[in-house]
């Protein structure tokens, strides 16, 4: 047992420090820090200058172009962002789509895409999820007929998140509706300027425009955006959802929110005194750090597991299952801590008003950024999903 | 024992739902009787008591009403207190509106210190999170006059009145008001009366997110019956069938939690707050679980600003932020129970 990173992985730490502190666009993290939506330019700016040091692909295979992060670099390099109030490098290029590429996509498809994953000239969305297949995802319905040298598709995709700023979007289908049900779906890269796809916004709880509906109107694919092989893709989607899975716990998130929770709590007021000395609060606060501190240890364990060999399989899904609810409790004590303030709701997107928010900076978002993250225990394959994995691959109940 | 509610409240509370359901305005409400029933027969009214205000927000909540009936009771009850009937029958007929300026930045949940002060028929501060002040006709401000607290009549749209009003989590509106110098009548008043007008207004607050946990619990449970995944209806998956009852067993504790309220509201001041803090604890708790839940069980369509689960959550949240929140009167309940 040793609980230190070795040599190389601290000075890996010292680097990404350095560079996120000379590299950090000062006006995102000001707006990561407050809670704020970032637009498509401040994604762009900060995956140009990752992408310029190498790091956009820190992930990938070397023989892509990537460095070959370990699972304990991805995770220092999460840690760091959310530290840092980096953006977040958007995942549905860099991180979904091309380890299913450089997996299972052709030649051609590697040597085009991958390389405007990461210039920006593609943005990549996920059309996944449709209002009738969310948890049951394998029951989607969206269909693609081959057609000569096309596919036609038809149907609709919900939750399609940043999809207004997409140019691309990876889609499962139903390519064959006669066989069982996981076997019949397919792989396709879709063109967002195609003829027949219409894009409309979803506006969140909290009044954010985040999410959309894509839907497909007889929409033309040629057939060699087919990724892998036909009625293969589920296969393909399992892999993409089991890759990515170091930073499920969220526990840099966590870390930063830990940390602006203490600065909120230092500041607000409780009969005159810093709110961070009243017992009660204070009792929740702890308890909160408490459990981050044996995540970030679970987190570890997983990571180090994963970096053995060990596949990090239903093991992720405990990391969702704790992590997102230890980083929704830190944003339901933060919404507690502004008290009062956390009644004046004004949202970016609801209002074409100008209204500003009364009550200290701090404040102004600790509602709208506690209602987003409900969210995060649904995504993704929500937390009753998750636990039935736990029952059914670790417990065997 | 009789746990029901009269005859006569059955009866408003019955016409109150009907008429919310068809979408009712502030006219509405005054002719239903809805307003005079915050008063009792000696301030003008024919209500009152505590039941009279549970049965009212009660439907007010389910309803997801978001007119300012309690801003009115609240500074009307203050307004009964100081005598001033000719304002209160105004209130009761639907021609006044009227809204409490109490709350100032910086206190979070504390009644005071306040700051606010009357010079020369003048009042100077600021006041905070004052729901309805966008529609009301009369601004009550509660101020210091030589270092004695008391209750104003302003104009808000007088001189040296300045509003700062936004969307609040419950839907209604909330401006920051400021005063600078602005003319203000006298009404008198006490911090006694203050602290009962506030614990009929947790009440209210309470009744409310009763009424919205009912509706939350209807809109899942329907859900849950008619949402197929995985071939059927998610309502048949053990998991969620006991987070459902588990939210039924709570509400039921709120409601009690609301009639202890209720039932004491007009005790002596110790036993009176001892309960308000009891059930608004409870209460916040409770509101708190059936929001998380309510979303969490119907998945991402709850997350939609499009389903009308959306400000029936963020009106059971609001809940915990007004007249103290689950810890102020956790902390309050401990030192009225010593």
């Amino acid at each position: 047992m040793d609980l230190n990173y070795t040599d190389e992985e601290r000075a890996f730490q010292d680097e990404v420090r350095r560079f996120m502190k000379d590299n950090v666009p000062a006006d995102a993290a000001a707006k990561i820090a407050a809670g704020k939506s970032l637009g498509k330019a401040d994604m762009d700016l900060w995956h140009s200058r990752l992408n310029d040091k190498g790091w956009l692909a820190g992930a990938w295979p070397k023989a892509f172009g990537g460095q070959e992060w370990s699972a304990v670099q991805k995770h220092i390099f999460e840690e760091e962002t959310a530290f840092h109030n980096a953006p977040r490098i958007v995942p549905f290029g860099v991180g979904m789509l091309a380890p299913v590429l450089q997996a299972f996509g052709s030649k051609e498809q590697q040597d085009y895409y991958l390389p405007r994953i990461l210039s920006g000239e593609d943005w990549w969305c996920q059309g996944y999820s449709e209002p009738g297949a969310g948890s049951d995802l394998a029951s989607l319905k969206t269909r693609a007929v081959r057609d000569g040298d096309h596919f036609i598709v038809n149907g609709q995709k919900t939750w399609t998140t940043l999809g207004q700023y997409a140019n691309k979007i990876f889609c499962l289908v139903r390519t064959d509706p006669a066989a069982k049900q996981q076997q019949g779906i397919s792989f396709l890269l879709i063109d967002m300027d195609t003829p027949g796809i219409e894009v409309r916004p979803i506006i969140l709880i909290d009044g954010v425009h985040e999410v959309n509906e894509v839907w497909f109107t007889d929409v033309k694919v040629p057939v060699e955006n087919l990724v892998g092989e036909e009625n293969k893709g589920w296969t393909y989607a399992k892999y993409l959802l089991t890759h990515e899975r170091t930073g499920i716990a969220g526990v840099g998130f966590a870390n930063a929110g830990l940390a602006s929770l203490k600065r909120i709590a230092r500041t607000e007021l409780h009969h005159g005194r810093p709110l961070i000395e009243d017992p009660l609060f204070a009792a929740r606060l702890a308890r909160i750090e408490i459990d981050l501190m044996a995540m970030a240890t679970t987190n570890l364990r997983v990571v180090a597991g994963a970096d053995a060999g060990a596949a990090p399989g239903a093991e992720s899904s405990m990391l969702k299952v704790k992590g997102s609810i230890i980083r929704q409790q830190i944003n339901d004590l933060a919404r507690r801590a502004v008290g009062p303030w956390a009644v004046p709701f004004v949202s970016e997107d609801m209002d074409e008003t100008n209204l500003y928010h009364p009550g200290p900076d701090y404040a102004a978002k600790a509602s709208n950024t506690y209602l987003n993250n409900r969210k995060i225990s649904i995504y993704g394959g929500s937390n009753e999903v998750q636990r039935g994995i736990i029952t059914k691959a670790i417990l065997g109940l | 024992m009789d746990f029901n509610h009269t005859e006569e409240r059955r009866m408003l509370a019955d016409s109150l739902r009907r008429t919310l359901e068809r979408g009712a305005d502030w006219a509405k409400l005054a002719e239903l009787g809805v307003l005079g029933a915050l008063f009792t027969e000696d301030e003008g009214g024919f209500g009152g008591s505590g039941f009279d205000l549970a049965v009212i927000y009660e439907e007010l909540g389910r309803a997801g009403c978001t007119l300012p009936v309690l801003e009115a009771g609240l500074a009307g009850g203050l307004l009964a207190d100081c005598g001033q009937s000719d304002l209160v029958e105004q209130i009761i007929a639907g021609e006044l509106r009227t809204t409490l300026a109490y709350a100032e930045p910086g206190l979070r949940y504390d009644l005071g210190p306040i700051t606010t002060s009357v010079n020369s028929g003048a009042v100077s501060g600021r006041k905070t999170v004052v729901g309805g002040a966008d529609t009301a006709d009369l601004l009550v401000v509660s101020a210091l006059q030589d270092g004695a607290l008391g209750f104003h009549g302003v104009d808000p749209k007088g001189p040296g009145v300045t509003l700062h009003t936004t969307p609040s989590l419950d839907g209604g509106m909330v401006s920051e008001v400021t005063l600078d110098a602005a003319p203000a009548t006298p009404y008198g008043g006490t911090q006694a009366q203050l602290e009962q007008r506030l614990a009929a207004a947790t009440l209210a607050v309470c009744a409310d997110a009763l009424g919205t946990m009912d509706t939350a619990k209807a809109m899942t449970l329907d859900y849950l019956r008619t949402r197929t995944q995985f071939g059927v209806p998610i309502g048949k998956f053990q998991a969620l069938q006991h987070r459902m009852a588990d939210v039924a067993i709570e509400i039921e504790m709120a409601r009690s939690a609301v009639i202890n309220l209720a039932g004491n509201l007009h005790a002596e001041a110790r036993e009176r707050d001892r309960h308000a803090s009891a059930a608004k604890n409870l209460v916040g708790r409770t509101a708190h679980l059936v929001a998380e839940e309510a979303i969490q069980m119907h998945g991402g369509i709850a997350m939609t600003e499009e389903y009308a689960l959306a400000p029936i959550s963020r009106r059971l949240i609001a809940a915990g932020h007004r007249f103290g929140d689950e810890d102020w009167h956790l902390e309050r309940f401990i030192r009225l129970s010593a």
